[in-house]
C-alpha cells in the first residue's frame, strides 16, 4: 500500500526547512489550508493530505471498522509520517484532527514535536457540568443534512476523482468536490467525530501546543477552548479575531500569523 | 387560420402596453420584498445585513431583530448549524458560490423549515469579499418527497440485505445437507470393489442431485470360496425414504445370498421382506434389481443371473458382438406375493464383459419432448459398437456416456461391470468410443 497515495499526500514548501503538516478536519478536504499555505511555504516544509474516504483520497482503502474510531485517522497520520520518515513535525489539525493530533502524538511520539490545534473540541456533546454545545439530537439532524446534501459527489464520479489524483483537474472541475464524500463515508466520519469523547487524552499531552480558537465559533465555543488549555499544561491559547469554525478560511492572515509565530518560538528554544 | 383571436390593432395595443407599464412599475424594491422567495445579504462574518420581507415572514421573526444582530447560521437549526460550519462556509469561502444546498432554519413558534439556499460572495472592486448574498426557497414538500425516497432506499436496502442473508443461510444449509447426502449415497454403496482372482470389475454411480438421495444401488462379494454374488438395482422413488430401503435392500440380499445358491431365491426372500413392510410400514414401496452369481473357472466364468422387473443386462462377447440378457417374465420386486423371477445362464468367455445398468441409462431424455428417451436399442447399438471392451473401458464409456446427457439425466444411475479378461487386450475399433 502506498500511503502517500492512498492519502493525497502532497509537500511543498521549503524542502530543507521544518515539517509542518496539515490536517483537515470532518467536512472538506487539504483545500481548507489553501489560504495559509503560502505563507508557511517561505520558511516551511508542508505537507498536506486527505484522511482516507476524504477528498481525493483512495476511499477504497476505507473500512467501517478502522475509521469509526478516531484512532483510525490517527494511524493515517502515523502512516503518512512513516512514510515521508518524519521526526520532530509540528502538527496541525482543525477541529477533530487536533484530537487525531493528539492520539498520532501518543502512538508515535518520536515522529511529532509540536502540536497546533485550530478550533479543537474534545467533545461535542454536553455531558453533565461539561457544555460541548451539542445535544445527541443535533448530531443526528447534522446526519440528516449529510444524507440530503452530496456536494457534487456522486458514485459515478467518485471513481474520477478518487483514481485521478496525478491529474487534480479532474476534480477541480466538479464543483463542491472539496467537501464532496461518498455520504455513507461522511456518516460514519460524522459520528466518529462529534460522538467521540477525548477529554481523558488530553493530560497527555507533554509538548509544546498552540491552541487556535476564533472569537465566534458555534462548534467549539470558547469555553471548550479554555477548557483544552487547562486541560494540557504545555499549551498557549490564543483567541484569533475571526468567526466561524475555520479561521484559516476567514481569517487566513491571522491564522497564518499565529501559527508562524508558533513556529519561530519553537525554532528559537530548540 | 383564424386571425380573430390574434392580438391585433393599434386601440388593442395601446391597452397592453398600460397594463405591461404597470406591471413595470411593480418597484424593484417591491420586488425584494415580496418575492416568492426568501432573500438575504450577510456581511463575510455571517451578520444578517438585509432580509426580505418573504423570509421573515415564513420565520416568523421581526426585521429589527435580525438585522445586525443575527447571523445566517443563527437562523438555522442545530444540525444545520453543524453543516453550516462544516461544509457550506468553508465551501462557499473555496468557490465564491453555493447552489441549492438543502439546510433547515428555525421559526420563531419553534417549527423547522427545510429550505434549499443558494448563495454567492460579491466582491469589491479589489476583489476583497464583501457579502454573501442568499436566495432561500421553501423546500417543505421537496424535502418530504426526497425523505419519501430515502426512507424507501432505506427499507429496499434492508430487504435487500435480509435477503442476502436469508440467501447466504440457505446456501450453508443447502451445502450442509449435500455433504450429508453424499455421505449417506456412499454409505449405501460398497467403498470398493473386491477383487475377484481372474476376473475384473468396475462400478461407477451417476448422483443427479446433491439435494436428494437416489434409491440404486449395486454390490459384489464372495459367498464362499468358489462363488461370488453380485446386484444392482433400483428402489422406487427417491429421498430418505427410499435410502433406508436400499440399505435395507442391500442387506437383505446379501444375508439371503449366504442361505441359497440360487439367484431367484435371494429376489424371493427380498420380496417377502419388502411386502412384510407394506404392513408394518405402510411403505410400498418396490424395487426391481439383478441378482447374479458368479463362478469363475480359471480364465473364464459362469454366471447365473435373476432378474425382478430390471432391464436387461448386456454381455459385450470377445468377438465384437453385444448381447441383451433377457429374463422374460421377471416381476418387481416387493409388489405380488407370489412374485416370479426369471433366471438365465450365460458363460463369460476371455475377453467378455457383463454389464448391468439401472434406468436411469435408458430413460435419460436426448430431447426436448418426453417420449425423447435414450432407450434400450441406442445402448445396445451402444454396446455393440464398443465390443469388444474391459469393465473398466466400458464403465468409463457410459459414464462419458450419461455426462453428454446434461440436463437430460435427471435420475441416479448405477453401473457395475463384471468381465473375463482377454488373453490379450481387446482391439479397438476407429471410433468405437465416440458415442452417436
Amino acid at each position: 500500500m502506498d500511503v502517500l497515495r492512498r492519502n493525497n499526500v502532497t509537500v511543498t514548501g521549503t524542502a530543507d526547512g521544518p515539517t509542518v503538516v496539515l490536517a483537515h478536519g470532518f467536512g472538506c478536504d487539504q483545500n481548507m489550508w489553501r489560504l495559509v499555505v503560502p505563507a508557511l511555504a517561505e520558511r516551511y516544509r508542508v505537507v498536506l493530505f486527505d484522511y482516507v474516504g476524504s477528498g481525493r483520497s483512495d476511499s477504497s482503502a476505507w473500512s467501517e471498522e478502522r475509521y469509526s474510531s478516531l484512532e483510525g485517522y490517527a494511524r493515517d497520520v502515523v502512516e503518512i509520517c512513516h512514510a515521508l520518515d518524519l521526526e520532530r513535525a509540528v502538527f496541525v489539525g482543525h477541529s477533530v484532527s487536533s484530537v487525531v493530533g493528539v492520539l498520532a502524538v501518543r502512538e508515535a511520539p518520536e515522529r511529532i514535536g509540536a502540536l497546533v490545534m485550530v478550533t479543537p473540541s474534545p467533545r461535542y456533546v454536553d455531558d453533565e457540568d461539561y457544555r460541548g454545545g451539542f445535544t445527541s439530537e443535533d448530531i443526528d439532524e447534522l446526519l440528516s443534512s449529510l444524507e440530503s446534501n452530496y456536494l457534487g459527489w456522486s458514485s459515478a464520479m467518485a471513481p474520477v476523482i478518487m483514481g485521478n489524483p496525478e491529474r487534480p483537474e479532474l476534480g477541480q472541475e466538479l464543483t463542491n468536490s472539496f467537501c464532496a464524500t461518498d455520504p455513507d463515508i461522511a456518516r460514519v466520519f460524522a459520528r466518529t467525530t462529534f460522538l467521540s469523547d477525548n477529554r481523558a487524552d488530553l493530560k497527555d499531552v507533554r509538548i509544546p501546543t498552540l491552541i487556535l480558537e476564533s472569537a465566534q465559533d458555534l462548534i467549539a465555543p470558547r469555553e471548550v477552548g479554555a477548557f483544552v488549555h487547562a486541560a494540557i499544561p504545555s499549551s498557549r491559547l490564543v483567541t484569533l479575531e475571526a468567526t466561524g469554525h475555520c479561521p484559516q478560511l476567514s481569517a487566513p492572515e491571522a491564522t497564518a500569523a499565529a501559527v508562524l509565530d508558533f513556529l519561530e518560538s519553537l525554532r528559537d528554544t530548540g | 387560420m383564424n386571425r380573430g383571436t390574434e392580438p391585433s390593432g393599434a386601440g388593442d395595443g395601446d391597452g397592453t402596453n398600460a397594463a405591461f407599464t404597470a406591471l413595470l412599475e411593480d418597484s424593484a424594491e417591491e420586488l425584494y420584498e415580496s418575492a416568492p422567495c426568501g432573500y438575504l445579504s450577510t456581511l463575510m462574518d455571517g451578520t444578517v445585513a438585509r432580509i426580505n420581507a418573504t423570509l421573515l415572514g415564513w420565520l416568523g421573526l421581526e426585521r429589527d431583530a435580525v438585522v445586525g444582530r443575527m447571523r445566517f447560521p443563527d437562523l438555522l437549526t442545530m444540525g444545520g448549524k453543524l453543516y453550516h460550519e462544516t461544509h457550506f462556509a468553508p465551501l462557499l469561502r473555496m468557490q465564491g458560490e453555493l447552489r441549492g444546498i438543502a439546510l433547515e432554519m428555525r421559526t420563531s413558534n419553534g417549527g423547522r423549515l427545510p429550505v434549499l439556499v443558494s448563495s454567492v460572495v460579491k466582491h469589491d472592486s479589489g476583489g476583497e469579499p464583501q457579502l454573501v448574498r442568499t436566495t432561500v426557497f421553501d423546500a417543505t414538500d421537496r424535502r418530504a418527497y426526497e425523505e419519501e425516497l430515502l426512507r424507501r432506499r432505506g427499507e429496499a436496502e434492508q430487504a435487500r440485505a435480509e435477503a442476502e442473508r436469508a440467501r447466504r443461510q440457505a446456501d450453508a444449509d443447502r451445502a450442509r445437507l449435500a455433504n450429508v447426502f453424499d455421505v449417506l449415497q456412499k454409505a449405501l454403496l460398497p467403498d470398493t470393489l473386491p477383487e475377484v482372482p481372474g476376473m475384473e470389475a468396475a462400478a461407477y454411480y451417476h448422483t443427479a442431485s446433491h439435494h436428494q438421495l437416489g434409491g440404486d444401488f449395486y454390490d459384489l462379494f464372495p459367498i464362499d470360496d468358489a462363488r461370488w454374488a453380485f446386484f444392482l438395482g433400483d428402489v422406487s422413488g427417491k429421498g430418505p425414504e427410499a435410502a433406508t430401503l436400499t440399505s435395507q435392500v442391500r442387506y437383505g440380499l446379501r444375508t439371503a445370498a449366504l442361505h441359497s445358491p440360487e439367484p431367484a431365491d435371494a429376489l424371493t426372500t427380498l420380496n417377502t421382506v419388502l411386502l412384510e413392510r407394506h404392513t408394518t410400514d405402510g411403505d410400498t414401496r418396490y424395487c426391481t434389481a439383478v441378482f447374479g452369481v458368479l463362478e469363475p473357472d480359471g480364465d473364464r466364468a459362469r454366471v447365473r443371473l435373476a432378474s425382478g422387473g430390471h432391464p436387461p443386462a448386456l454381455v459385450l462377447r470377445s468377438g465384437g458382438r453385444a448381447d441383451l440378457l433377457h429374463t422374460p417374465g421377471g416381476m418387481l420386486v416387493g409388489v405380488l406375493p407370489d412374485a416370479h423371477f426369471a433366471t438365465v445362464e450365460t458363460a463369460l468367455a476371455p475377453g467378455d464383459t457383463l454389464v448391468l445398468y439401472t434406468d436411469g441409462l435408458t430413460e435419460a431424455r436426448t430431447g426436448p419432448g418426453p417420449d425423447t428417451m435414450y432407450g434400450e436399442e441406442a445402448l445396445h447399438s451402444f454396446a455393440a459398437e464398443h465390443a469388444p471392451s474391459t469393465p473398466h473401458d466400458m464403465v468409463d464409456a457410459l459414464a462419458e456416456l450419461l455426462r453428454g446427457f446434461g440436463d437430460g439425466l435427471d435420475d441416479d444411475t448405477a453401473l457395475l461391470a463384471i468381465g473375463a479378461p482377454a488373453a490379450s487386450p481387446p482391439r479397438h475399433r476407429p471410433g468405437a468410443d465416440t458415442p452417436r
